[in-house]
This record gives C-alpha cells, structure tokens and sequence, in this order.
C-alpha cells in the first residue's frame, strides 16, 4: 500500500517538473531514445570531442588523395590530365598540383 | 546628419543597406562566413571564411550631394589567408578556417589585421600604392632592359599617379605555439603585445616576435581523465593592458590580472551566476557554456553569450550578472531536437553598439535580436533576400512559441535551423551594423529622414 502512494508522489513530482520546466521534460524525452546517455561521464566525453575536432586521416598520402577527389568534384574544369593521375592512384610529388586550395575568389569579393 | 552616438535600438529604424555574397542556395563550404570585424574607425570591415580567404571593405566618404545615401562598403582587399595544412603528427587536417580577425589600431599610413585558424597566426599588412617610378634610364617602362649603348641621355625618374593598388602582405606568422584549437586572438591596449587563446591554454604574444610566446594561463589537467570545462573565448580588457577576461563552458569567466604573477592560472575575479539546483538537468551544462565574451567600449562590463541568453556582468560583482536577455526561450522547450541536430553546439556572438547601450546577437531563422539596455525594449529582425529593397525598413519578426499564431508570428516550428546568424558586428561610433548569414553579409544602417 505505501508502495503505491510512493510512486503516485513520485509521479506528481514528475508531472509537476514538466509543467514546471520544459527542459526536463526535453530530458526525458532524450533519455528515452538514448536510455546510456549520461551513464558514463557525459562531461569529460564530450569535452575531449570537442578537443579532437577535425577528421583523421590514416596518413598524409591517404589526406591528399582525398583532396584530389574533392578537387576534382569542385573544379570539373580543372585540367584532366593531372587530376587523373592523382585520383585513384598513390601520387609521386612530382604528380601533385600545387596544394593551392582556393583559387577562386571569395563570392563576396564581386 | 548626426552621426555618432549609435544609441537608441528600438527608436532607431533599420533599414537595408547592401547585401554581399552569392544569391544561389547552394552553398560551398568555403564560402560559409566564420568572422566579421570592424576596424577602430569603422572606415574598413573585414571578414574571414571557411575558405581561409580575408575580404576587406571599406566605407566610400560620404556623398555630400545625396545624404540619404549613406556611404556604401565596396570591397577594398581580397586575399588568401590561410591554407589547409596536415598535422603528421596526429594525422589531422588542419582547416583553413579564419576563426577570427582583429584590427589594430592604426598607427601610419597602412592597415594592420590579426587572422587566425585553429593553429597559427598572421599579421598582415595592407597598404596602397597610389603612385610608380617611371622614367628609368636602364629599364623600358614594361621592365624589359634597354640595351645600354643606345642611352645617349640621362633623366631622373619621377612618381607618377596610378591606379590604387591595394596589397596585403604576411608580415609574422605566429605558428606552433597551439597543442588545441584557437577560439579567441585579443590585442591589448599597450599595442604592443596580443593573446591567443585555445581549449586549454592562453599565450601571450609580442607582436614583434614570432619565435616565442608566454603562456600564462594553462587549464590543462595531469590526467585528462579529469577534464571538466575548456576554455571557450578571451579578451584583453579596452584599457587596463594587464587585466584579461576568459570563459569556460561551464559557464563562468575568470578575470585575470597579469601584474599578480607570470602564470595567471588563480583568478583575480570569478564570475559565476549560482544555479538553483532543483533545475538542473542534462543540458544545463551544455546551454551554460559561454559562446563569446565582450567588454563593454567604457571598460566597466562584459557581456557574455551562452545558448539561450545575453548577460551583462559589472566588473566590479562578481555573483550574478546585472542584467539578462532571453535571446529564443521558445528553444528551451526544442532542446532535445536541438541536441539531436548538433544545434546546442552552436557559437552565437554578441556585440556592442557604439556607446554600449545597445548590444545585438544572432539567432536561427537568419533573425537577430538587438537588446536596448536603456530603455529595457528587444527586438527581432531578419537578414533576408526578400527586404533588400534600397533602404528598405527592416520589420519587427515575432516568434510564436505554442498555442495561437497570430498573422505574421512565425511558429518555433517552422524556423530554419540551417539558417544561423553566428557573427554580427557594430560599427564603433556610427548605426551600422554588419550581419552574416551562412554566406551572405548584410549590411544595415539607421533610418535616416
């Protein structure tokens, strides 16, 4: 019997914490689609994400492959020959064009 | 005309100025806007983007013949700050994202701006070059050298006018000095000397000297494992060269006083507002996590900008701010979206006017609020496309946060997340003010009749 009366305060202090605060109504909510979220010290995990921003390449070689690629979806333009090269196969330095990231001018600039 | 002062939020009118930047939806990463300044005077407005490239504007003097056209920004410099390098060590692209810019004060002829990405530095110099040698005796005019036996005369080369050429040129690169990423770069008072600040640690520079660096706040703990807040902006105080601001994301600021000791590890001042722990909940740190912090022009207030408010501290009480604005409380019920969307993590800034009544922050939806301290009055106005008529008045936008919308509220549902003012700037004395979408700059300017 005190069990139930137990939980029904307890349910009215949830009710009244909704009404109350929006915000943890929006915690429940999270917590009930990521029910570990905040089981481990949220704190420091996002912390050292926020310290370790930017994407990790394997190496250099594998970093300016995927420039290339994405150089060559920016600029279809560019000159096919050098692109070809460096596209799909591990680059020589000799092969490289010259890392110069934006040659087009700024939008604003116009 | 009365310029000066840049008072008043709400019994000015703003109005449409120009608009730059590409009118297309489809926007390249390069070309998203990360900063925007004024310089001291006002006559020059910098911004950086993604892309690592600067663009400066400057104002045209006034066209006396036409005083409602208030003088126009067009652009004065464009050039590629930064490049995208690859740290080896870690295996991890280096962006080269311009996190900040900061003018110094003029002090001859030529411009000096401080950019930053996430790990160097740039001093760069922009001068003009209004005039050439012309009239060699060895050289012909295209440089090509003339052949000496047909000289039979002498002549002494002279200046002649040309067309302005402006030039900027990397005079230091402060590198290597930044385990972490830069949030904040502040140039002190003594124009002698500036700080970079990073998630753990403030250095100090001297504006001469590229090789070395203070550091004279470290956060950094021995064990990682007990990592509990970074450091998220710093600023030097406008007129006490030894005394410097930073925030936490946490949300408290520590002010510091560099006369105390070398390393400004122990605070002078904390400021922290006390949080009623009955309210507590999963997002309370993160919304608290202060985004910018700004001294006021007079030096007597800082504001500072976490994810749902504006606050103004006085220097001088520690415990609780003096005033605060709620910037979109109708978000406070959306946190849960938010958080799933990464928007939490947004960075808004926040910026003074001119005599520091004012003081505007940006929002979603491409809306930005200006918050009159004065006359305790807010306002919320919108960056669009659709009110770029010539000195068009910028209407009042108003956000329904549940139950009715009436006619011209937008609801809380319906706004664009995607559209986010993150940098807005205040023209220093005058009611210009510069505002960003993702990749557009707005420029408004105070109804004149």
């Amino acid at each position: 019997m005190s069990g139930e009366v137990e939980a029904s305060t307890e349910e009215q202090q949830e009710m009244q914490d909704t009404v109350v605060s929006p915000e943890k109504a929006e915690e429940a909510k999270l917590k009930a689609r990521y029910p570990h979220l905040g089981t481990r010290p949220g704190g420091s995990d996002l912390l050292r994400k926020r310290l370790q921003k930017g994407q990790k390449y394997f190496d250099s070689g594998d970093y300016n492959m995927a420039k290339a690629k994405m150089k060559n979806k920016q600029l279809p333009t560019a000159a096919a020959e050098k692109t070809e090269i460096t596209g799909d196969h591990i680059p020589t330095p000799q092969d490289l064009p010259q890392r110069k990231q934006s040659l087009v001018a700024s939008k604003l600039a116009v | 005309m009365v310029s000066g002062a840049g008072g008043g939020g709400n019994d000015v009118q703003w109005c449409f100025s120009q608009v730059k930047g590409a009118i297309d939806d489809d926007v390249a990463e390069a070309d998203i806007i990360s900063t925007v300044e004024f310089n001291h005077s006002g006559e020059l407005l910098a911004t950086g983007d993604k892309g690592g490239r600067v663009v400066i504007f400057q104002q045209e003097t006034e066209n006396k013949s036409q005083p409602q056209c208030r003088s126009e920004y067009n652009v004065y410099s464009t050039f590629q700050s930064h490049e995208p390098e690859f740290d080896y060590l870690k295996s991890l692209e280096i962006e080269e994202k311009i996190n900040k810019i900061r003018w110094l004060p003029q002090k001859n002829a030529a411009q000096f701006l401080l950019s930053t990405n996430d790990k160097t530095i740039k001093l760069w110099k922009i001068s003009e070059r209004d005039k050439r040698p012309e009239g060699y005796n060895l050289k012909e005019e295209d440089g090509r050298y003339r052949d000496a036996t047909t000289i039979t005369t002498l002549r002494v080369p002279v200046f002649r006018p040309m067309d302005l050429m402006v030039e900027a040129s990397p005079r230091r690169v402060f590198a290597n000095a930044h385990t972490y990423h830069i949030n904040s770069i502040s140039v002190n008072s003594d124009n002698e000397t500036y700080l970079s600040a990073d998630d753990l640690r403030i250095n100090l520079w001297h504006l001469e000297i590229t090789d070395r660096s203070f550091n004279i706040v470290d956060i950094k703990p021995a064990n990682m494992e007990e990592l509990t807040e970074v450091i998220t902006a710093a600023e030097f105080h406008p007129h006490q060269c030894n005394t410097f601001v930073y925030s936490s994301s946490k949300g408290t600021i520590r002010l510091c006083d560099m006369r105390a000791s070398a390393l400004c590890d122990k605070h002078s001042k904390l400021f922290e507002e006390p949080e009623d722990p009955s309210n507590r909940s999963f997002f309370s740190e993160i919304i608290s996590s202060i985004s910018d912090v700004k001294f006021s022009h007079n030096g007597r207030y800082m504001m500072t900008r976490d994810y749902l408010s504006v606050k103004i501290w006085d220097l001088n009480m520690e415990n609780r701010p003096v005033e605060t604005y709620q910037v979109h409380e109708y978000l406070r019920s959306k946190l849960c979206s938010l958080y799933e969307n990464d928007c939490i993590f947004d960075k808004f800034e926040c910026c003074w006017n001119g005599n520091d009544s004012v003081v505007m922050t940006g929002s979603y939806n491409n809306f930005f609020r200006m918050l009159d301290r004065t006359q305790r009055r807010d306002v919320t106005l919108e960056a669009s496309r659709e009110s770029c008529k010539p000195r068009q008045v910028l209407k009042p936008r108003r956000v329904c946060a549940g139950g009715k919308r009436k006619k011209d509220e937008i609801s809380v549902d319906s706004l664009d997340f995607n559209k986010k003012i993150l940098h807005t700037a205040w023209h220093p004395q005058e009611n210009i003010i510069a505002v960003a979408t993702t990749n557009n700059l707005y420029i408004f300017q105070e109804k004149v009749n």
